[in-house]
């Protein structure tokens, strides 16, 4: 196929999960700053701005972060190039000019998203109006994402459509590792405490795993757990493992079908065996930050590999 | 005269292009006026060098480079045997009819202040021969030559409101002028050998031809305020700069790129016994 | 101006004899189910995604082209006379184009002024003494016919370029089959479906001999911002072949290749649907960014061809278009069978003065104008229009020519109103391939919406319908 029309399925794919991250990120910044906060916290609408990536766009505009300007700029500005208008838009426009690459249902999927973004305006009139928003993006998200899994042929069309699902859940998930990195570590384990039990909750929250940590580890929210789950465990669909799981397959798929492999396929698979032999552990005790940037920075340059080899 | 010519063309890249494509319209071609004694092109690439006449028959070559490449030379030189014709081009490859260069092009379009300049010296001649020596003459004293204020993509008109401008831009009004006036007039690419003894320059050269009846084309060199003379080394004409370019090209990927040119235009040394 | 003459209901005031069935169904039907069935159509053209978009208005940006239910039928002797014609002008096209860019015969000839070629912007120098693969230049023609009685077809112009419209007369005629089931029923219309498989077939006979017997054909846009981007994503998707942007192909040693995931892929022949200046930056505009950089020296190579060829617009100009019954005798020595509307080329005096004299009576259309821009109608026309053009006249009497204004033939269509007839074109696409030449049978009806009006442009308002050619 041409490059370029994997480039903007891939692309279609990265905007549309990056959006429902953005809106998950904002629902639990949401509920975290309505507790009732001892002084010195940490300002959580700061935190959101470090998970989107867009401190240094964000600096730009504004000095200090709070609620009605981080959800200005984190959903609808323009100026912002990763808010969820903007992600909504460059996914409507990469689906667009793919659109016979695409079937009917992800089209309308997109397409239907894109129009019903007029609705909202310039940003919601209230707290109840904003919150019905990000649970809108993240179902539009979750539509785009049926469609695709339900109605597309298994081809490199579908496999690089999935690449970007999983290269960008990897790092948003990675991201939010990053920037709450801190709360897991043990010097905080105050165990018990009110706040930080939010904090934790609030992480999982963000990757949909609250119930599933239950499931899994059957005992109350550890931090150290936290980080297993969403670094090491398979089955937990947002960990970086799942995600790393999902990208071999995929690559693996398109070495198959086009009956060559390169870069890609190998930094997939090493980043992926590390993932396999690390334990939670051990990466507290060599650096939890230190293993998270080594993450974020190997999933980018897989990124541009898969670039490089294929979208261009 | 015996003209030596080397013209080397050098990008130098910050970050490696994936791959570089030209078109280069560097060799020259016979007429009454010149002979070709040799000529050579290189390229610094591994590159397959592939020749082609244009559509005004100037010999071209296309080369594509793939990366990595820090550098890129174009490397011409030769040596031209020229004669003096009085700036008439006889005996050239000619493609067209002289009514084809009365096209108007973006860079030769005459705007008022053009138009006006054009019919004032030709209201002041009788003929069309002298008022294009008087042109040549004018623009010669009127522009100043200065390299800063203008780059290749100025316009006749842009330049002729500064009054200042390179040779290309002395040619483009030049040009601009002679069709205001339905004289049919063409951009020379070339090389000019200078009389005082400067042999080392920063660039090519260009002059413009226009047809006269009864006569054909007159090469005229504004930027010297004379006719064409053995000092010319005529190498490619087309409608504009952009028809007679010595390179057109492109790359993908990479970063900046910086381009220096060194011509370097001499009399050839004469042979003697050893 | 005369009465126009009405397709279905004749000079006579009878029904003529294609809208027999029409006409009895029209008669037959509840009155609210033409207005069901316009909805219906719309709401089915909106969910396909098949827009328009309009220059300079960005409201209207993915605007839909209104579409009449009621098609425009042609009888089976009608288009054969038609086919026949089309067919010969399509040759013309192609043997002058050939020589205006070789020997230039008909210029020694004395038949058209050299001036209008070689000062023509739509001529392209670098195109002199090039050979195109099997001599062909316009593959691809979308040749505007108009009727003013039952008996002749008139050319209005021979679009050679890069025409559009085509996916409309497909699409359309899928939503008749869906709308009108017991019409089709009625009445034995020859299918257009089979375009796609014309045009392709037309494309790979006219790849570079050194192509495989398998030829990779491609189609070139400018990309989704262009007002006919549906369209060729519409036909890429028919035919079967990648859609690509300039960005996609690069050329390597005078070939030309597209990026693929597996890596380069040679292309033989590129159906391009953007336009000559825009097509190499080494050749022609060097700041364009939609075209190839080096496709012209992988042209002139022979390595690659190009669909339409470049610099075909020296032949659908519309001063060269006054000639066009000069070139059919002058290449095929034979009577145009299809009629050029009489035109007075403002560049020659008295044209010019005639012109002046009668703006009240006549169209004035740019040299280089299209789309229904830049026309003035002068019987529509108030007096300050009219004013500025005799003025732009004076000042630039070579940008135009002037026609009589003709009483455009009309079709039932379905208007707020009810039934009634208005105003078309025809724009039937012909092929010409190294074999022979295809016309399906059909075309693009163009129709203008408002009572009265000439401009069946889409993009000043018209509309569309459905053209069936009965098979008997």
């Amino acid at each position: 196929m041409l490059s370029r029309t994997a480039d903007n399925l891939y692309w279609l794919s990265r905007y549309v999960e990056r959006a429902e991250c953005l809106a998950r990120i904002l629902e639990v910044t949401q509920r975290l700053s309505t507790l009732p906060i001892a002084t010195g916290a940490t300002n959580e609408w700061e935190s959101a701005v470090a998970t989107a990536g867009c401190v240094h766009a964000f600096s730009e505009v504004y000095d200090e972060a709070n609620e009605e300007n981080v959800t200005e700029f984190l959903c609808f500005s323009t100026a912002n190039p990763s808010s969820i208008r903007n992600c909504i838009e460059m996914a409507r426009t990469n689906a667009r000019a793919v659109r016979t690459a695409l079937t009917v249902e992800m089209w309308d999927a997109i397409n239907g998203t894109w129009l019903e973004l007029k609705r909202f305006g310039n940003g919601p009139s209230s707290r109840e109006e904003f919150m019905r928003f990000l649970r809108w993006v993240q179902e539009s998200s979750l539509r785009f994402d049926g469609s695709a899994y339900r109605t597309m042929l298994r081809n490199d069309s579908y496999w690089f459509s999935r690449l970007g699902v999983f290269l960008e859940r990897a790092d948003n998930t990675a991201r939010i590792l990053d920037v709450k990195y801190h709360l897991l570590l043990p010097d905080k384990e105050r165990v018990g405490g009110p706040l930080d039990y939010f904090q934790w909750a609030a992480i999982l929250r963000s990757v949909s795993a609250l119930t599933a940590y239950h499931w899994v580890y059957k005992e109350n929210v550890q931090p150290w757990l936290i980080a297993d789950l969403l670094i090491l465990k398979d089955e937990m669909p947002r960990s970086l493992a799942s995600c790393y799981v999902n990208i071999v397959e995929n690559l693996d798929k398109i070495a198959k079908a086009y009956g060559r492999q390169g870069p890609a396929q190998r930094g997939a698979r090493d980043i992926r065996t590390k993932l396999e032999n690390s334990r939670v552990e051990e990466i507290f005790q060599e650096g939890l930050h230190e293993f998270i940037e080594d993450f974020i920075l190997a999933n980018h340059k897989l990124g541009s590999a898969v670039t490089e080899q294929y979208l261009m | 005269m015996r003209i030596r010519v080397s013209h080397l063309t050098t990008y130098r890249y910050e970050a490696s292009p994936k791959s570089v494509i030209q078109t280069l319209r560097l060799t020259p071609r016979n007429h009454a006026g010149q002979y070709v004694v040799y000529w050579r092109i290189d390229v610094s690439a591994d590159c397959r060098l592939a020749q082609q006449e244009d559509a005004f028959g100037n010999i071209s070559h296309a080369f594509t480079a793939d990366g990595p490449l820090n550098e890129l030379k174009v490397f011409v030189e030769g040596e031209v045997e020229t004669r003096d014709t009085q700036g008439l081009v006889a005996g050239a490859v000619e493609r067209f009819p002289p009514s084809l260069f009365l096209r108007e092009t973006p860079l030769t379009l005459a705007d008022d202040a053009i138009l006006s300049f054009a019919q004032e010296i030709r209201a002041a001649h009788a003929d069309t021969l002298s008022a294009l020596h008087a042109m040549t003459v004018r623009l010669n004293g009127d522009i100043t030559y200065d390299t800063n204020p203008t780059g290749s993509n100025t316009t006749a008109a842009e330049a002729f409101s500064l009054r200042r401008g390179v040779c290309q831009d002395l040619t483009h009004i030049f040009i601009a002028a002679c069709r205001s006036l339905a004289i049919p007039a063409r951009y020379v690419g070339g090389h000019f050998h200078r009389s005082d003894g400067v042999t080392s320059q920063e660039a090519g050269h260009a002059w413009a031809e226009a047809f006269v009846p009864d006569l054909g084309w007159v090469a005229f060199d504004p930027t010297n305020g004379i006719s064409a003379t053995e000092a010319h080394v005529r190498v490619a004409i087309g409608l504009d700069y952009l028809g007679a370019a010595p390179v057109r090209g492109t790359r993908t990927g990479g970063g900046q790129e910086t381009l220096t040119v060194a011509v370097n235009v001499d009399q050839a040394m004469r042979q003697s016994q050893n | 101006m005369q009465a126009a003459f009405d397709e279905m209901t004749g000079a006579d005031g009878g029904v003529r004899p294609a809208y027999g069935e029409l006409s009895r169904w029209l008669a037959e039907i509840p009155p609210d189910v033409l207005d069901y069935r316009r909805r219906e159509a719309e709401v089915i053209f909106r969910r396909s995604g098949i827009t328009f978009a309009v220059y300079g208005d960005a409201a209207a940006q993915e605007r839909l082209i209104p579409f009449d239910v009621l098609p425009r039928i042609i009888s089976a002797a009608e288009w054969s006379r038609l086919a026949v014609g089309l067919e010969q002008r399509m040759k013309a096209l192609n043997l002058y184009i050939k020589d205006i860019y070789g020997k230039r015969e008909i210029l020694k000839a004395g038949h058209i002024p050299e001036d209008l070629i070689f000062q023509n912007p739509a001529f392209r120098p670098e195109m002199n003494g090039q050979k195109v693969p099997h001599d062909i230049y316009v593959h691809i023609a979308g040749i505007d016919v108009v009727r003013v009685d039952a008996d002749d077809f008139y050319v209005l112009e021979d679009n050679a370029r890069t025409p559009s419209g085509v996916s409309y007369m497909l699409e359309n005629r899928e939503i008749m089959l869906r709308l009108f089931p017991e019409l089709f029923a009625r009445h034995r219309v020859a299918p257009v479906e089979r375009y796609p498989d014309e045009l392709l077939a037309t494309l790979k006979s006219v790849a570079p001999a050194s192509a495989s017997s398998d030829p990779t054909a491609v189609l070139l846009t400018p990309g989704v911002f262009n007002s006919a981007y549906y369209e060729h994503s519409f036909l890429a998707d028919k035919l079967g072949i990648e859609l690509v942007e300039g960005r996609d192909l690069f050329v390597k040693n005078e070939s030309v290749f597209m990026r693929t995931t597996e890596g380069p892929k040679r292309v033989d022949v590129v159906y391009r649907r953007v336009d000559d200046d825009f097509l190499d930056p080494l050749a022609f505009r060097p700041d364009s960014t939609l075209g190839v950089p080096g496709l012209m020296s992988a042209y002139q190579a022979g390595n690659v061809t190009l669909a339409n060829a470049v610099g075909t617009g020296v032949a659908d100009d519309k001063a060269i278009y006054s000639y066009m019954p000069q070139i059919v005798k002058f290449y095929l020595g034979e009577e145009p069978l299809l009629k050029n509307v009489p035109t007075w080329r403002c560049r020659e005096e008295e044209h010019l003065a005639y012109v002046l004299d009668h703006l009240e009576e006549l169209v004035v259309k740019e040299v280089h104008g299209s789309g229904g821009y830049g026309m003035l109608i002068g019987p529509m026309a108030d007096k300050a229009t009219i004013a500025t053009f005799r003025a732009k006249l004076r000042a630039q009497p070579k940008n135009f020519i002037a026609q009589p204004t003709l009483a455009l033939s009309t079709c039932p269509t379905c208007v707020n109103e009810g039934v009634a007839p208005r105003h078309v074109d025809l724009r039937p696409f012909v092929l010409a391939g190294r074999d022979r030449i295809r016309i399906v049978p059909g075309g693009l009806t163009r129709v203008a919406l408002s009572q009265g009006s000439l401009v069946v442009n889409s993009s000043q308002g018209g509309g569309t319908k459905d053209t069936w050619v009965l098979d008997r």
